[in-house]
């Protein structure tokens, strides 16, 4: 029977009332007495020389407050890098300088060059529309090969190349990969595209400025999953404003996929208006700008090749990609396909030898970085392609060369230099197998052959490092930043619970499952307790949400907080109860003694808490409040099965898909249905990379998907009503609550499960088709098909 | 957007008046013009909008069984007032765009518009249509001009469009994957007097009519009769979402799927 209330329930979700009634506080709710708007200025070249910024007839337009140009930002910081990539030959990545506005050149359609802030948002648009820009435009790079050819244009002229870094993995591993290539009995060899995708969270970003002259503090207000990151970024490494003088702010967010985890120009920009106007300043991204400033996604062009012996069993893995970097580095960038990526190449496979190279690339395109999934949903697809094409080639079932390269022993060291603590990959692939009835498809074959349709199966695994990170160890990786969480577990004098937390929600779910685990460790009920995010002056130091990381970093450092609120509690009940604290149990919400029936309720405990008149004041100090911080010891594994069944229209190349299944391995879950919610989430988003998503540039760099009108979101109609199980569970070993995060898996898991599905109908109608880049719109499938 | 006067006039006469001033404009349901105000990539002085104007609402039935449509009468109302005597018609407006395009947009609109990728001009141009104005009635076949062009004057609004009823009709659309305008869409109606197979979406210069197909069509109103018939590549628009060759592919699909539609 399923629990109702604690661990394990599914209530639904608390914060839906408000989201789903017009109740909720986004950014762009909040607005200041006096507050003016900013409008910026955009490139509309994607590489120019700037020869000069005429505002003095703009500036004389109604309303027009004050227009700042790259000049009023020489003095000030440009937007920082959070991880610093060491490439092959030990030297550090290239990392070009950001400003915030435009400095001496534009490097892509959007690159902010001027902000004009007015009375109103419409008078700062007509301003900006009179400022006289003399930009002289420049061959644009916007191919990564090409842009790292000799003579290519430069992105940025103060850096060798166009090469960020040349990154190895493991370097000293190189040679025996290159080894067992020699000895191979088969290879396969595939070389893919994994598309540019552009996040689209529901809300554009939005910042708000605000400066007091009373107290010299300022606030932002931002659309962000991490505002304390945003203030130590901002404030330390943009404008020089400590902490005790800087707020941030990020309210209820309306999606935000990784996109706005990155600290932005727009963001420090408001603040610095207010500070210089002494008057509030606000942005709001209109759709169209959100396309050309948002960080994108993915862009890696990948040759994979494995190696197998002559009993298939892989022996080897190389792969050579080509990442992305857009014109600047956006604040994770450099992570992304290297740490997040490289380290997840071995998959759910004991392969022995892996050699990983990524080269990083300036180009003349929006910055891109990390987004649902961030360099595993790469890593995945690449690799789950690869095998499946190796299974075709060798004319295996692409099953069964999944299960019999399995790891199956826990702990397992992969060569790729981490440890996965558990995991069960053929319970996993056995529960999908339950789900899809295999046996089925061909019956379903034919019945779409007489309709002439095309009918296809795949199915993949994938595994993805989660719950980051340890701090030590990202530090030796590069992060600038730790990777812990906080939390503030603050007991009121009757009972209720106020959680202050670092992790910041945009959709989680947060609010609702973060009290179950509270509520169960204190026999309490969830409606007394709480959830208080977003606010730097209302939380502790925490680095948000992202990397589905907030259950178990996030949580964990809740059940710290929590154990030591239980600790207290229990001396205090042990003075009420006149007991030694060691008999004392809680249970229910009422602390006992031991083999007797004495007891106190929670509440009474907590107002002697707060009103000590009868309390060991000479032993412990009144109040109940803890804080915990939480580093992880490791990385969490959640793994997994997917398997997508699509048909095809051999006539117009059209690809729908029909039965969807995912069996994942999250460890413990909290919340049954958050977690259905979240898979659903992440296939969509998968499934639209698959069939929908891309973003594309001409050969001049500018964005031909920069509306709705070009760029393919996925719709209701383009999913099916999926299978979602998550009952095979590995709890994880390091953290407390045996958790492994859910909030990507969706979005890692299902892109190649799609692809292979196509291929299989393909070629299960003779094609000879061994691979369609993303995303497979009817027009790709019909050239493959007919190519 | 930029600022801009409005006018809602309650009748044509009105409506053709107030449309005289410098850089006026006539508005329908403005499901394109808005987006391109807000986009600030038009600025007329002044909006006229047609959707006061009682006289140019609503679906009925012509003395010769045409069924007429008022130019501003909205998508939804033709999807539901059209389906009983023109259902090919009431078809095609029930899947453009989505709910809140069809409750504002408007035939006038999008016909005056001749957007490539619309769907009304490929039943205009499919069903022999006469497209009345204020001041004239224009032939569907000299009505469209080319990509966002018309044979309509500077001022001339849309009051009324009159389809024949064919005996048999059909629209296919293939959708274009982002936007869902028609990639290609293919209007075929089969009148007494011979079949009209009008294309949309495909092709460089708008919407036009497939005359081999429908030679083809007037002789043996089956797909099968569209064997060996293909439209050529060139002029055919090629773009992120498809070639010139799969346009002019999907044309010959899309054609049979409506001839078959058709029954």
């Amino acid at each position: 029977m399923p629990k109702d209330h604690g661990i394990g329930a599914s209530p639904k979700r608390r914060e839906d009332v408000r989201f789903l009634t017009g109740a909720g506080n986004y950014t762009d709710d909040i607005n200041i007495y006096g507050q003016a708007y900013v409008h910026f200025l955009r490139s509309d070249v994607a590489h120019g020389k700037i020869n000069s910024v005429d505002t003095s007839a703009a500036e004389g337009m109604p309303g027009v407050v004050r227009i700042f140009t790259g000049a009023d930002f020489e003095g000030v910081g440009g937007l920082p890098c959070g991880w610093q990539v060491t490439d092959r030959h030990g030297e550090p990545m290239q990392e070009p300088a950001h400003p915030v506005l435009a400095q001496g050149k534009v490097r892509h359609v959007g690159d902010p060059i001027a902000a004009v802030v007015a009375d109103t948002p419409e008078q700062a648009r007509d301003a900006a529309e009179a400022i006289e820009v003399d930009i002289e435009e420049l061959p644009a790079v916007v191919d990564m090969k090409a842009a790292l050819q000799d003579g290519a244009p430069k992105v940025h002229d103060d850096l060798k190349n166009n090469l960020c870094y040349d990154w190895g993995f493991v370097e000293e591993n190189k040679a025996a990969v290159e080894e067992a290539f020699g000895k191979a009995a088969h290879v396969t060899t595939l070389e893919l595209v994994n598309n540019r995708l552009i996040a689209n969270p529901m809300e554009p970003r939005v910042a708000v400025g605000d400066y007091s002259r009373a107290t010299d503090e300022s606030t932002l207000y931002t659309t962000s999953q991490n505002p304390h990151v945003i203030r130590l970024l901002m404030g330390a490494f943009v404008l020089g404003i400590p902490e005790h003088k800087l707020r941030v702010v990020a309210p209820d967010v309306g999606g935000g996929f990784g996109t706005k985890i990155f600290h932005y120009a727009e963001e420090a920009f408001c603040t610095f208006a207010a500070r210089q106007l002494a008057r509030p300043v606000k942005w709001t991204a209109s759709r169209s700008e959100a396309f050309m400033s948002d960080a994108h996604g993915r862009d890696h062009v990948t040759k994979i090749e494995l190696a197998l012996d002559a009993d298939n069993n892989f022996t080897a893995l190389r792969t050579e990609t080509y990442a992305n970097m857009g014109a600047y580095l956006s604040t994770f960038a450099p992570s992304v396909p290297t740490w997040l990526h490289g380290t997840l190449m071995a998959g759910n496979y004991k392969t022995p030898l892996i050699y990983v190279n990524v080269k990083a690339v300036f180009t003349n395109t929006v910055p891109v970085d990390a987004y649902r999934g961030a360099g595993r949903p790469e890593a995945t697809y690449q690799l789950e392609r690869v095998i499946d094409k190796a299974a075709r080639e060798l004319g295996v079932d692409p099953v069964e060369l999944r299960r019999q390269n399995f790891v199956t022993e826990f702990p397992y060291a992969t060569p790729v230099a981490v440890e996965y603590d558990t995991g069960d990959y053929n319970a996993t692939m056995d529960k999908l197998l339950e789900m899809i009835d295999r046996e089925g498809f061909d019956a379903r074959a034919e019945e779409s052959k007489k309709r002439g349709k095309l009918r296809g199966l795949g199915v993949n695994c994938y595994i993805e490092a989660c719950g980051i990170a340890p701090s030590n160890l990202v530090g030796q990786l590069g992060a600038r930043a730790g990777l812990y969480e906080s939390a503030t577990v603050r007991v009121n004098a009757t009972g209720s619970i106020s959680v202050m937390t670092g992790s910041h929600s945009h959709g989680q779910g947060h609010e609702t499952a973060f009290p179950q685990v509270i509520a169960e460790m204190l026999g309490i009920d969830e409606s007394m307790v709480d959830i208080v995010h977003g606010d730097t002056a209302n939380t502790p130091m925490g680095m948000g949400t992202y990397g589905s990381r907030s259950l178990a970093v996030g949580g964990s450092a809740m059940v710290r907080a929590t154990e030591k609120i239980i600790n207290k509690a229990k001396k205090i009940a042990a003075h009420l109860l006149e007991a030694s604290e060691a008999d004392i149990e809680l249970k229910d919400g009422a602390f006992s003694v031991a083999g007797t029936d004495k007891s106190v309720a929670w509440g009474d405990v907590t107002l002697a808490a707060y009103v000590p008149h009868n309390y060991p004041l000479e032993e412990i100090e009144p109040g109940l409040e803890e804080t915990a911080f939480y580093d992880p010891s490791n990385f969490t594994y959640p793994a997994g099965a997917y398997a997508c069944e699509v048909e095809l229209d051999p006539d117009t190349g059209r690809v729908t898909i029909e039965r969807f299944a995912a069996a994942d391995d999250f460890g413990n879950v909290v919340n049954p249905m958050i977690v259905t919610g979240q898979v659903h989430g992440g296939l969509a988003q998968g499934i639209g990379q698959a069939l929908l998503e891309g973003a594309a540039y001409d050969e001049n760099g500018q964005l031909l998907t920069g509306s709705y009108m070009d760029y393919a979101m996925p719709r209701a109609e383009d999913v099916p009503f999926f299978q979602v199980d998550h009952s095979c569970q590995t709890p994880c070993t390091h953290n407390p609550l045996g958790v492994k995060g859910c909030g990507e898996a969706g979005a890692i898991g299902s892109p190649p499960a799609v692809v292979n599905a196509v291929v299989d109908a393909l070629q299960r109608a003779g094609k000879d088709v061994t691979h369609i880049d993303m995303p497979l719109s009817p027009s790709r499938v019909w050239a493959a098909m007919n190519g | 957007m930029y600022a801009f006067d409005f006018e809602k006039p309650g009748s044509i006469a009105d409506a053709v008046a107030a449309l005289k001033d410098e850089d006026a404009q006539a508005l329908g349901g403005g499901q394109t013009l808005i987006p391109t105000l807000k986009q600030r990539l038009a600025m007329p002085s002044k909006l006229v909008s047609l959707t006061g104007i009682s006289e140019m609402q609503g679906v009925c039935k012509a003395d010769d069984g045409a069924v007429c449509i008022g130019g501003a009468t909205p998508h939804a109302v033709v999807a539901a007032e059209a389906a009983g005597d023109y259902p090919a018609l009431a078809e095609l407006a029930a899947h453009i765009g989505d709910p809140a395009v069809r409750n504002r947009g408007t035939i006038g609109g999008s016909l005056a518009n001749n957007d490539p990728a619309a769907c009304y001009p490929a039943a205009a141009l499919g069903s022999g249509a006469t497209i009345v104005t204020n001041a004239r009635e224009i032939a569907a076949d000299d009505y469209f001009q080319g990509m966002f062009t018309t044979a309509l004057d500077e001022g001339e609004i849309v009051t009324e469009v009159r389809f024949p009823v064919p005996e048999k009709a059909a629209y296919m659309k293939f959708e274009q994957p982002a936007s869902r305008f028609a990639l290609v869409g293919v209007f075929v109606a089969k009148y007494a007097d011979g079949v009209r197979v009008a294309v949309t979406g495909a092709s460089e210069s708008g919407v036009f009519r497939w005359s081999e197909a429908e030679a083809a069509l007037s002789s043996n109103f089956s797909a099968g009769a569209l064997d060996g018939l293909s439209v050529p590549a060139d002029g055919m628009i090629s773009d992120l979402h498809g070639s010139g060759a799969y346009r002019a592919h999907l044309v010959a699909v899309m054609t049979r799927r409506a001839v078959d539609a058709a029954g």
